[in-house]
């Protein structure tokens, strides 16, 4: 193991030395398989016909009219399997961990959709599998429990510290150096020690390389803005590689700003200035964090972006300004979520809705000739829970309450029969 | 430093104890105590580890000593001030164990100085591999004190020796995969592995991991120059209380 995995002075590899092997193997199996043409061609047909790419754009031209400024247009990522970015990294993870030779996966996941994508995978290439889970995330996200529980996986609900996102990385990580032998961890976001931060962006470039391909052929042109929401930074880093070396396109990463600025009131790492550089879970960018070092509770309307870091590519694009950083509260975004939904029929996931909240502050001061992408970068199906009560909806309430009834009848139904045997 | 205390101590016995608590758990008051009843008891050296809310090569038992000195309020000032008023009341040596954050936060040049101030002699940074631990490496030697890693039975012997180049002290051997705190089998590959490490290092061996019972003390003597108990100590106290902590080492080294 060489000293590596820097973008700046972000990134690095802070690990137990237990792990030091399992990373040098596993950043051999990346570099081989990156370095060979036929990985990339056998990971294309795969997302091509087991998922759905290429996800089109889509012109969302009653948005358009509704701000009177900017083109809108939406990169859909929402349409892949389980219905979110998610699937590119895993199914990307899996192949690799095929090659390998390792016969099990474990992955954390916070909103739950990085769970399903690898319990999906796991299924469809014959993996053992273990998700953990904040048991916050679990008790805010049951039908994603649901469906990683009915495709195999043994989801583990982490009570330790904030019982979120960050917490379930550590565990994975306590999982990982005990069964690293036949184990691969598959981290789902852009974070991590090296190389999973450029290791899943690659594998997210897919995004970018056809957006800006799909962008050319419609328009004739690049957009002149690209939103894309940040948590740990994948479905953003994937999005923006496309742009990267396009100067003249402005990348804008939005981040939870929950319910505004102040320690434990959100999620913006780089947005708001309440993040300092630091070195946790194995690698180094900026800490939602108290002076000592002591990581900070964070909160967010949306699960998948309510962690306590950031990409270390993504911080580095911070302080060289090739990416701006803007934060969308919990109330702009949950409106963001519904105006996309009454005009375009669109169900963005409350994490991209922070990309479209953005946008959709910036479309009307652009001009009609310019022209915005936004990454909807998975869809709402999985948030009906949460979205139904941030709007406070009757009829839902009204449901899940004779839902609930149905369920306690057919319990009381069951104990009866019991004392009656 | 370290590395002739433990030889000297190795003229008078064959295997040495070294301890483990969390600084601040359950309370600062409690940490006097336990290190006082474990000196008493006649461990040789000891670990202070400053709580981190991250501490991902722990397992339950201290990953929850962690968290719940953090939740009583504990600060990187209340355990170095800790640390400061241990070190002046008993005369074995002492290290810090934490993680890089902590380090990193508080200024990596400054926390070393920091530590020869208040006489800690060495410390055990899990998350800090040689590579990325240059500076603290750096300030560690200038300072005449002891980076302690760790040997693994992942490590090869190339790596053995690449970690040999940069410890002092002692070296940490853990006896098996995972995290702190659970069950070992002591068997015969133990014996295999340790031989191993005594080929990458002419440094003394700890040997931790789920060191428990005095049989499993037992079992080391021979192979390891030093036996480390962490989670067991502390989890004695959960069960028994502070004052049951002195008689389980006593049973240990008797």
């Amino acid at each position: 193991m060489k000293n590596r995995g820097y973008f700046n002075q972000f990134g690095g590899a802070f690990i137990p030395e237990i792990l030091v092997p399992t990373f040098d193997q596993l950043e051999a199996a990346y570099l081989e398989a990156k370095a060979d043409p036929l990985f990339w061609q056998e990971y294309v047909d795969l997302m091509s016909t087991y998922s759905c790419r290429a996800t089109p754009i889509t012109y969302a031209e009653n948005l358009t009219k509704h701000f009177g400024g900017a083109q809108i247009y939406i990169k859909r990522e929402d349409l892949n399997h389980t219905g979110a970015h998610k699937a590119n990294n895993v199914m990307g993870q899996g192949l690799l961990t095929k090659r390998m030779g390792k016969k099990r996966v474990i992955a954390e996941t916070g909103a739950g959709q990085h769970g399903v994508a690898t319990a999906t995978m796991a299924a469809k290439f014959g993996f053992d599998c273990t998700i953990y889970m904040g048991a916050v995330d679990v008790a805010r996200q049951r039908p994603n429990v649901f469906w990683m529980e009915q495709m195999g996986a043994t989801v583990v609900p982490v009570e330790d510290g904030s019982a979120t996102l960050k917490d379930a990385i550590n565990e994975a990580f306590r999982d990982w150096v005990t069964n690293m032998d036949d184990t691969h961890y598959a981290l789902g976001t852009a974070c991590g020690p090296y190389p999973f931060p450029e290791m899943v962006s690659w594998f997210q470039s897919i995004i970018g390389t056809e957006a800006r391909e799909q962008m050319l052929e419609r328009k004739g042109r690049l957009p002149d803005r690209v939103y894309a929401c940040v948590g740990g930074g994948s479905n953003a880093m994937g999005l923006f590689s496309g742009f990267m070396d396009d100067p003249q396109v402005q990348l804008i990463g939005v981040e939870a700003g929950g319910r505004g600025t102040g320690i434990g009131e959100h999620a913006a790492r780089l947005a708001y200035d309440d993040a300092t550089i630091g070195v946790a879970q194995g690698y180094k960018t900026y800490f939602l964090q108290n002076n000592d070092g002591q990581m900070m509770d964070t909160h967010s309307v949306s699960a998948g972006l309510d962690y306590v870091g950031v990409s270390p590519i993504l911080a580095d694009l911070y302080e060289t300004q090739r990416v701006r950083f803007e934060a969308a509260s919990d109330r702009e975004v949950v409106e963001a979520m519904q105006l996309a939904v009454k005009k375009e029929g669109l169900i963005p996931a409350l994490e991209s809705s922070h990309a479209f909240a953005q946008a959709f502050k910036e479309a009307p001061s652009m001009g009609q000739d310019e022209i915005i992408l936004i990454n909807q970068s998975g869809r709402a199906d999985k948030d009906i829970f949460t979205v139904a009560d941030a709007i406070d909806d009757p009829k839902w309430r009204e449901f899940i309450i004779h839902k609930a009834d149905e369920y306690r009848a057919r319990e009381n139904q069951k104990t009866q029969q019991k004392g009656e045997e | 430093m370290l590395e002739q205390y433990i030889k000297d101590r190795l003229q008078h016995k064959d295997l040495l104890l070294m301890t483990h608590i969390v600084l601040g758990y359950p309370s600062y008051d409690d940490s006097m105590r336990l290190v006082e009843s474990m000196v008493e008891a006649g461990v040789d050296l000891m670990e202070l580890q400053i709580p981190f809310s991250e501490p991902m090569a722990d397992g339950p038992v201290i990953l929850k000593a962690n968290a719940e000195a953090l939740k009583a309020g504990a600060t990187m000032d209340k355990s170095l001030a800790m640390a400061e008023k241990i070190t002046a009341a008993f005369d074995i040596p002492f290290l810090f164990m934490t993680y890089y954050n902590i380090l990193f936060k508080y200024g990596v040049e400054e926390f070393v100085g920091k530590m020869k101030d208040i006489n800690i002699k060495g410390a055990i940074i899990p998350d800090l591999t040689p590579e990325e631990g240059s500076d603290y490496l750096q300030a560690m030697q200038k300072n005449g004190l002891d980076p302690v890693h760790i040997f693994t039975p992942n490590s090869s012997m190339e790596r053995k020796q690449l970690l040999h180049q940069h410890t002092s002290g002692f070296m940490y051997t853990v006896a098996r995969k995972g995290v702190t705190g659970k069950n070992t089998q002591f068997g015969d590959e133990l014996g295999g592995y340790l031989a191993q490490c005594r080929e990458a290092t002419d440094l003394p061996l700890a040997l931790g991991f789920g060191v428990k019972t005095k049989a499993d003390y037992e079992f080391i003597r021979g192979k390891a120059d030093v036996a480390i108990i962490g989670s067991e100590a502390i989890r004695v106290m959960e069960d028994d209380g502070v004052e049951a902590v002195g008689p389980f080492i006593r049973s240990i080294l008797s």
